[in-house]
């Protein structure tokens, strides 16, 4: 089951398109993350799945084929915006109480055990909480929803190092007890490194890569070698090029199993290290996720040599 | 990190039932109760100085009424005394009452979504399962009715306290359809303050901060009221025009009294002056045209037509029921907008 299934989906904003031409299809029981620069449409992609916005061209699924923003769609499904919104004046209690006056489920007894374990007293104002405590606060009234998908908008850009670990740590958690999809989107690439196995990049507006952490890891590896060799590989499917004085370092897309160039060197490449090479060459894209629903020119742009 | 798990997850209904509306009341009371608060405790305060001002006024009214003979000078003193103490009085109130419905459209209606907006809650609360088409519903129609409600309660009670006023053996009763009072009795001041409401939300919803959209409801909704009570309301039903009125009914609401020649031609306020300063100079200095009906007669006598346009006083339930009835329908048509942007609003 794909859990968020978009095809041909559009936003535009007057004139300027948000998202473009984004078919992508998410299968459930991951941690998928959104990458991508300020603009790249990230929470524009996000709106569109919980259905806070229409879209402008195509389509988004949610859980399997229901419509976004359906009431079924909201009932599976549950936000946490960017910037945690939660009504200031109103306590932990009365957010827990609205919150549950607003779903169908609502699982209080575990809101209250969550926010007792994580030292959130329930009769302060949201307003009073700490930057940590708040995002907690969202995703516990976020969890007690028990949905089917959990979607989070840079959940962690406002928090502390120490709040951010431990955010992240509840998401894996609710992730491996309850078997809870997520989709987030994050500008904090260490960070994801521990918890996604899904990843999405999106640049300008339109997707660049996506597909199993795993999958994309094995697909891609760094050759490395004399610099006066590397204009060569031109020719080959490489992402991003980084030339020294004597040595050059080219993210290719590789199997494990392709022959290494003579007098070159194959490693391994880190999610880290991958994100940021695609990052840097917004005209690369690899699109080698599961079953979609569309085909997609899956094409390789030209390499943009950086010169050190 | 937390050790908590959460119990197994019940089988996805198939047939998915809605959260029920029901739960919207503690909802609503418990994030707008500081608005109503502050609305009940306007009007009661308000309703307060009225049943005061209100007792004391009915008192030395009815001891004015009661009393024989009424041309006896005790009896003028009685009433000249009801006038000075309570007329002035009963007017600056009904001056101040206008500005009632207007704040409740701007501090109750102006917020309910401009809030949610500014804040940016509305991308928690339009992402329940709830709903956001039925959460606006759920928000706007029982607020709005809870305000019309409340502001017709008060405005039976400012129709008691203004009763005597309308007397017809006061000098100079009020005018049941003249502006001012007007809109503060019958229906019309539950449909003013109703459609202040839906102005205030649509205003919200449009401009997405909540003191810029209180200061476009107060400007929209003064405009609104002003239109209606100087444009308007005295179109409701065509006026009567009445030919050669000496003395009209004192409850008439006079739009306007035009002099004619026999010819037909408007004769000026200056002409028909010269013409009194040569006939009959002891009644040019009367305070003027047309208001001495001695000067009036004179002029009829002398061959002038007078044509009064007016409203009676007797129309006041019609006038009552289709100021009420546009009101409604105007505060349906903003509200249903204002759910409409909601639901094809980008976020």
């Amino acid at each position: 089951m794909n859990i968020v299934e978009a095809s041909g989906l559009g936003k535009r904003y007057g004139s300027t398109w948000a998202l473009r031409d984004c078919s992508l299809a998410i299968p459930a029981g991951h941690v998928a993350a959104l990458v991508g620069p300020n603009g790249a449409g990230k929470t524009t992609l996000l709106n569109l799945t919980v259905g806070l916005t229409a879209p402008s061209a195509g389509s988004v699924a949610v859980l399997g084929g229901l419509p976004a923003g359906s009431p079924a769609g909201l009932d599976g499904i549950a936000f946490v915006a960017q910037d945690m919104p939660l009504y200031k004046n109103l306590s932990a209690a009365d957010m827990l109480h609205l919150t549950r006056n607003l779903n169908r489920r609502f699982d209080q007894p575990y809101a209250q055990a969550r926010l007792a374990e994580l030292g959130i007293p329930l009769s302060r104002r949201a307003g009073k909480l700490s930057g940590g405590q708040q995002a907690q606060l969202a995703l516990t009234l976020a969890l007690a929803r028990r949905p089917r998908l959990l979607v989070l908008d840079e959940p962690v850009a406002m928090l502390d190092p120490v709040a951010r670990h431990d955010f992240m740590a509840s998401v894996l958690t609710a992730m491996a007890d309850d078997g809870v999809s997520v989709v987030l989107s994050s500008h904090v690439l260490a960070e994801l490194e521990r918890v996604a196995d899904y990843l999405i990049l999106l640049s300008q507006g339109r997707v660049q890569l996506a597909g199993e952490v795993d999958d994309l890891l094995a697909s891609h590896r760094v050759l490395t070698g004399p610099a006066a060799e590397a204009g060569r590989y031109a020719g080959q499917p490489v992402v991003h090029a980084r030339r020294g004085e004597a040595q050059a370092h080219l993210l290719v897309r590789a199997t494990p199993d392709d022959p290494v160039p003579p007098g070159w060197e194959a490693h391994p490449v880190g999610l880290e290290e991958l994100t940021l090479a695609y990052l840097r060459e917004p005209g690369a894209a690899a699109l080698p996720g599961p079953a979609r629903s569309g085909a997609l020119p899956s094409e390789t742009g030209q390499p943009r040599e950086v010169t050190r | 990190m937390t050790a908590l798990t959460l119990p197994a997850r019940p089988e996805q209904d198939a047939s998915l039932r809605p959260v029920p509306w029901r739960r919207m009341a503690w909802v609503i009371w418990r994030q707008h109760r500081i608005a109503l608060g502050g609305a009940a405790a306007l009007l009661g305060a308000l309703a307060a100085y009225l049943w005061l001002t209100g007792s004391s006024a009915h008192h030395a009214y009815a001891a004015a009424t009661g009393c024989h003979p009424a041309s006896s000078a005790a009896c003028g003193i009685l009433v000249s005394y009801f006038l000075s103490t309570y007329n002035s009085a009963s007017q600056d109130i009904a001056a101040l009452l206008q500005a009632v419905p207007a704040l409740i459209g701007a501090f109750v209606g102006a917020p309910v979504l401009a809030r949610e907006l500014e804040t940016g809650t509305f991308r928690y609360a339009w992402t329940q399962g709830f709903g956001r088409t039925r959460w606006t519903v759920a928000k706007l129609v029982p607020l709005a009715i809870a305000v019309a409600a409340a502001a017709g309660v008060f405005s039976l009670l400012f129709s008691w306290y203004y009763q005597p006023f309308f007397a017809e053996r006061m000098q100079a009763p009020q005018i049941p359809l003249a502006p001012v009072v007007f809109d503060l009795r019958g229906v019309a001041f539950a449909a003013w303050t109703l459609a202040a409401f839906a102005i205030g939300a649509l205003a919200g919803m449009l401009i997405r901060r909540v003191v810029p959209a209180i200061a476009a409801t107060l400007v929209v909704y003064t405009g609104l009221a002003l239109a209606a009570g100087i444009y308007l309301r005295q179109h409701y039903l065509a006026p009567l025009v009445i030919k050669n009125l000496v003395n009209p009914p004192v409850s008439a609401w006079i739009l306007s009294q035009q002099w004619y020649t026999k010819g037909g031609q408007p004769v000026s306020q200056s002409a028909l002056g010269q013409a009194l300063q040569q006939g009959a100079p002891s009644l040019a200095g009367k305070g003027g045209v047309p208001q001495a009906p001695d000067v009036t007669q004179y002029l009829i006598q002398h061959g002038y037509v007078l044509l009064t346009t007016y409203q009676p006083g007797s129309r006041f339930w019609p006038f009552q029921w289709i100021e009420g009835g546009w009101l409604l329908a105007l505060s349906v048509l903003l509200i249903a907008a204002t759910v409409w942007l909601v639901r094809r609003r980008a976020a």
